[in-house]
């Protein structure tokens, strides 16, 4: 048993370790709008104002419901249910697919409205607004990549579930699959007050 | 083993707790910038942000309960960002 608790401690640090990589590559693209923000606030500031509130905030509570779900996955998984936990995360799931949706009615109103990398609208308007769209593309597109790799690791988790090859005595996996999914949520954390609210 | 798992899991009703308190903290960020506080509003911003942040990482990502080692490779990645933006910004305002 004590091998088992060996690997298990060192998978997790190592999960730990790939996801502390995965903060600075977006603090990165934070620290890009910081200091574009400090260089053209009136742009940023006009720019902020074209996305919509109502779709950002549904995406937040999307996405902290998500999160929710699976961490009551590692819950359900540790107490044996496996039924539970093949529902959480299928709600896990579910949750993705309502937010990259909401994502793809929110891009495709922006782009409809002229407003995409090097569309003429931007090339002739201010280029703090272009920087800001650009940058609004790159960290909700790099995001959105992380829900499409997230959802496609929790199904994969769930067949190995429901193949019983993870259960209560073993789930190291189905955690640290959680965790990115949780990282993913802590990202738009960040997004959402940045890009929606403080512009 | 099976004692050290048992007390890692985190019950449906503390876990439910932490995802209201996260809504909370979210319509309160919405409110707060609605208000005009000038620059003070991107540092309430980003204050509720970081403690939701915080709920996140202690409690759905299990911080709380892991071993110290995680903690302080956490503050590590964390100072390393500060630095980074730190850094760049006393480029930035005083060029």
């Amino acid at each position: 048993m004590s091998h088992l608790e060996k690997d298990a401690f060192g998978a997790k640090l190592g999960m730990w370790l790939f996801l502390f990589t995965e903060i600075l590559l977006f603090g990165g693209v934070f620290l890009l709008y910081s200091v574009y923000l400090a260089k053209y606030p009136k742009e940023f500031g006009l720019g902020g104002k074209q996305l919509d509130l109502v779709y950002g905030a549904t995406n937040t509570v999307v996405l902290l419901t998500s999160s929710l779900f699976a961490a009551m996955s590692v819950t359900a998984i540790k107490r044996g249910a496996k039924k539970a936990t093949l529902s959480l995360l299928t709600g896990t799931i579910g949750c993705a697919f309502i937010f990259l949706f909401i994502k793809y009615l929110e891009w495709s109103a922006k782009i409809h409205h002229g407003i995409y990398p090097n569309s003429p609208k931007l090339i002739e308007g201010p280029p703090g607004e272009s920087i800001f769209f650009g940058l609004y593309y790159l960290t909700t597109g790099l995001h959105g990549i992380h829900v499409i790799i997230g959802s496609v690791l929790m199904a994969w988790t769930a067949v190995m579930v429901q193949r019983e090859v993870l259960h209560a005595g073993d789930n190291v996996t189905l955690e640290n699959v959680t965790l990115y999914w949780h990282l993913v949520d802590l990202v738009w954390i960040f997004i959402f007050p940045l890009y929606y609210l403080i512009l | 083993m099976t004692n050290e798992s048992a007390e890692n899991i985190l019950s449906y009703g503390k876990l439910v707790t932490v995802w209201v308190t996260l809504l909370v903290l979210t319509a309160a960020t919405i409110m707060v910038t609605r208000v005009e506080l000038g620059v003070w509003k991107v540092w309430a911003a980003l204050a509720i942000a970081s403690i939701k942040s915080g709920l996140v990482i202690a409690f759905f990502m299990h911080m709380k309960y892991e071993p110290r080692l995680f903690r302080i490779i956490l503050f590590v990645a964390l100072f390393t960002l500060a630095g980074f933006i730190g850094g760049t910004f006393f480029d930035v305002l005083y060029r």
